[in-house]
């Protein structure tokens, strides 16, 4: 079928060569606290959004990790007494001892709130470009359960999405709008929940009466060959991750927050930061402009 | 072979004492065309789900007989099975839909089924031809309408091209075209491939002619299996609710037999010299629209209205528009129908009335408050108890108050649009009231109900706007009909003027009488048909 052939190349790869990639990421983001790494992670990610349509859904899950991530701050902040940069000092506390705060405990936060929010987007971005019909077809014949969890929870976000949003309308229908606060809403969720069974139950029995539990193979020789932008995104997944392991055997952009934050930020960093950036993008670019050709 | 036979089967649900299935017997041979029927609760959807394999491979319960479809009996082969033989429609297009795209979804039975790439790109693209869908194949499912959705639906059920379709109420959600559509392709493809339909339907009208055979279905038991007219007239005998328009109308004139559709109505009328044999003519087009109608204009000329627009514009953040310009005014007590196609803008007009929406552009007016029935009254339903939803007065004056202990979700679906009516005008009187397709998937003794509960409110001085495809329930109700396309009114009048000239957007009896007399309702027509007959005799 031709009903993605107008998207971009990372929508339109096929899903499997697309999760690498956004794993390829993801794992990049966990591997590396260096803030020059994460930086380049970050760019990729929400270059890679953009190139691809999709950086409406990153902001949005960007927008959910920056609280998460703040607090995470925060906490590291007043909790851990490394550092030798003593911002404020309170004395003994009870329960808690000598309480310091330390500049390293804070920038340490931050770099590991930089790790969150960047985690939280590649994996955004792996969600916005994988297309979960492919996945529940590829899936079927290998695990057929996981599959068929998959395909009802994939199903089921957006049918209780909008159950609860039917809900809600309805009950600012009543008279007294439906009451407002914390007893409301949890009166709505508990409405939701309660009937979620029900509309799984449904999902899954239409999955059932589509045929997806027969398990029926193709016919041979019908396997979709790699197209160009399956090669262009799986040649950038796997320079991603090739990167990863080079940097994890040679142990590039180490860095110790403790007792002094000591960030080394030399030729080498820069490059393999701009290496990043360059083969997670190479896919979006170099594949679009092929197509353009 | 049959397409499918039940062989004295019965079932009950787990945790029920009552069977929903009482000792059913019958079998729809290869290319038949059977319409089910029955009053709510007859056991109509189980008899469906029972010929998919969900009953009782899903749901569970005790079952016992035989069904057998297409060759495999459902003792021995469940739903995936079957679904080589059968394209299975149950009546919630919401749950029937799951995959992304409607392209994907139309697809995902062909590829069930282990066909090559290229037989599914053809399936779909016939599919998507054969019910008008072709410019959705590349949408998301998630921004489809409910019509939109059942259409979808409809075709992943019918992609394979299976020997034997079951459909539960596909038409609910359509509106009258869409909806005639439907059932002239159901009927093409049980002429042309010989398809075997088994079709549940409320709706009667506009499926009987269609039908080789009507199954009726009360209380689990199969109580009539006859040919349309047939049926008609067991129906007139022991079910009246199950009647036709035409049929009542035929009633109403003391004519025989009942007619299964508007083409056979309009041959016997003929017949007896009551009907010329022109083609229907045009009784009048509908008038241009305007601000008040032909009600209102009697109203006192002080009177304000009940609720008002003006220039009333929405558009959705993409910039598509929904509604232009619209301008309206209802009066205190009138009764007043929306009709127009899906996705004409009805639903988004009566939220935007109703406070539930702002209008990119446009002032909205009210009295007083201004209450909104919305299309599914389980939405309205939050707490463990019914009589947690309102207060007791309330209950008692909806007839209710039996049910106070039960829980929302196990009472019918008549009680519980009655409910979410009782919440929605609970408290202060409103001006108005607003219903979205309030007759989805009712009978029609439901119906009366319904009718009877708005006239009262009416009768106090509230204004009603129920926004339908039902023509029958506009033609009860209303005294004023708008007709709403691509967010424009481009229609307001009195409801006969509407709903007599038309063809579509008319009722069955205005269809068999050709628009002639105004008349709407069976009794309209049987009257009008008396006089006729009452002149003819005289010397």
């Amino acid at each position: 079928m031709n009903a993605r052939s107008k998207s971009p190349v990372l929508v339109r790869a096929r899903s499997s060569v697309c999760a690498l990639y956004g794993f390829a990421l993801v794992a990049l983001a966990l591997a590396f606290t260096h803030p020059l790494i994460l930086l380049a992670v970050a760019a990729a990610t929400f270059g890679a959004a953009r190139l691809s349509g999709v950086q409406r859904q990153l902001r949005g899950a960007v927008r959910f990790a920056i609280p998460l991530a703040l607090m995470l701050a925060v906490i590291n902040g007043i909790l851990v007494r490394d550092g030798v940069t003593v911002l404020w000092r309170f004395g003994d506390l009870p329960f808690f001892g000598q309480l310091d705060l330390t500049g390293e405990a804070f920038a340490y936060g931050f770099l590991l709130a930089l790790r969150v929010v960047v985690i939280i987007a590649a994996s955004a971005l792996t969600v916005a470009i994988v297309d979960p019909d492919d996945v529940l077809r590829r899936m079927r014949r290998s695990a057929f359960r996981s599959a068929l969890t998959a395909a009802l929870a994939t199903r089921m976000i957006g049918v209780l999405t909008r159950d609860a949003r039917r809900m809600d309308q309805a009950r600012r229908c009543r008279p007294d709008g439906g009451g407002s606060g914390r007893r409301a809403q949890l009166l709505m969720v508990g409405s939701v929940a309660a009937g979620a069974l029900d509309r799984a139950v449904d999902v899954a029995a239409t999955l059932e009466l589509r045929g997806y539990a027969t398990r029926v193979a193709p016919p041979r020789g019908d396997r979709v060959p790699y197209a160009r932008a399956d090669r262009a995104v799986l040649a950038s997944a796997l320079g991603l991750l090739a990167l990863l392991l080079i940097g994890a055997t040679f142990g590039l952009a180490n860095f110790e927050p403790y007792p002094r934050l000591n960030i080394a930020t030399d030729l080498t960093e820069l490059l393999y930061a701009a290496l990043i950036v360059l083969t997670a993008l190479a896919a979006p670019i170099v594949g679009e402009r092929g197509r353009r050709r | 072979m049959s397409s499918l036979s039940f062989e004295r089967f019965s079932y009950t649900y787990p945790g029920k004492d009552r069977p929903a299935l009482r000792e059913v017997s019958v079998a729809i041979e290869a290319g038949e065309f059977v319409v089910c029927t029955g009053l709510s609760a007859s056991g109509k959807s189980t008899l469906l789900r029972a010929a998919s394999g969900l009953v009782p491979h899903f749901h569970g319960g005790v079952a016992s007989g035989r069904v057998v479809v297409g060759g495999l009996d459902t003792r021995d082969h469940g739903p995936g099975d079957l679904a080589q033989v059968a394209g299975t429609l149950l009546q919630d297009p919401e749950t029937q839909v799951v995959m992304q795209t409607v392209g994907a979804e139309l697809a995902f039975p062909l590829e069930n089924r282990g066909l090559s790439r290229a037989a599914v790109a053809r399936g779909v693209e016939e599919i998507a031809l054969t019910l008008s869908i072709a410019e959705l194949l590349e949408r998301p499912v998630d921004e489809l309408s409910g019509g939109e959705l059942q259409r979808v639906a409809l075709g992943a059920a019918l992609a394979a091209r299976p020997a034997l379709v079951l459909l539960d109420e596909p038409t609910s959600q359509l509106d009258p075209v869409a909806g005639d559509e439907l059932i002239w392709t159901l009927r093409r493809l049980n002429e042309e491939w010989g398809t075997a339909v088994l079709l549940i339907e409320h709706r009667l009208e506009r499926c009987l002619a269609h039908a080789d055979r009507v199954l009726v279905l009360s209380d689990g038991e199969l109580v009539c299996d006859a040919p349309p007219s047939e049926m008609l007239g067991w129906a007139a005998e022991h079910q009246p609710a199950l009647q036709t328009p035409a049929a009542r109308l035929f009633e109403r004139a003391g004519l025989r037999p009942p007619p299964s559709g508007v083409k056979e109505a309009r041959a016997t009328l003929q017949s007896h010299g009551l009907l010329d044999g022109a083609a229907p003519s045009d009784a009048g087009e509908p008038a241009p629209a305007r601000g008040r109608s032909r009600w209102s204009r009697r109203a006192e000329p002080a009177e304000q209205p009940a609720l008002s627009c003006r220039g009333l514009t929405f558009e959705l953040p993409d910039g598509r528009e929904v509604l232009n310009n619209v301008e309206l005014s209802l009066m205190p007590g009138e009764q007043t129908a929306l009709m127009g196609r899906n996705g004409a803008g009805k639903s988004t007009l009566l939220r935007i009335l109703a406070g539930l929406n702002d209008a990119t552009e446009g002032k909205v007016e009210s009295e007083s408050r201004v209450a909104l029935l919305l299309q599914n009254p389980g939405d309205y339903l939050i707490h463990e108890r019914v009589d947690g939803e309102v207060g007791a007065d309330v209950l008692a004056d909806f007839g209710l108050e039996e049910l106070a202990a039960s829980h929302p979700r196990d009472i019918s679906g008549g009680q519980r649009q009655r409910l979410a009516l009782g919440i929605v005008l609970s408290g202060e009187r409103p001006s108005a009231v607003l219903l979205d397709e309030p007759t989805r998937g009712m009978d029609r003794a439901a119906k009366g109900d319904l009718i009877s509960r708005l006239n009262e409110l009416s009768a106090a001085g509230t204004a009603v706007l129920v926004a339908t495809h039902d023509t029958e329930l506009a033609a009860a109700l209303a005294q004023r009909v708008l007709l709403l396309s691509g967010g424009r009114i481009v229609a307001d009048a009195p409801t006969a003027e509407v709903l007599s000239g038309g063809w579509h957007f008319a009722t069955e009896t205005a269809r068999v009488l050709g628009g002639q007399g105004q008349a709407c309702t069976p009794e309209e027509g049987g009257a009008l048909l008396r006089a006729r007959m009452t002149i003819e005799a005289a010397p």
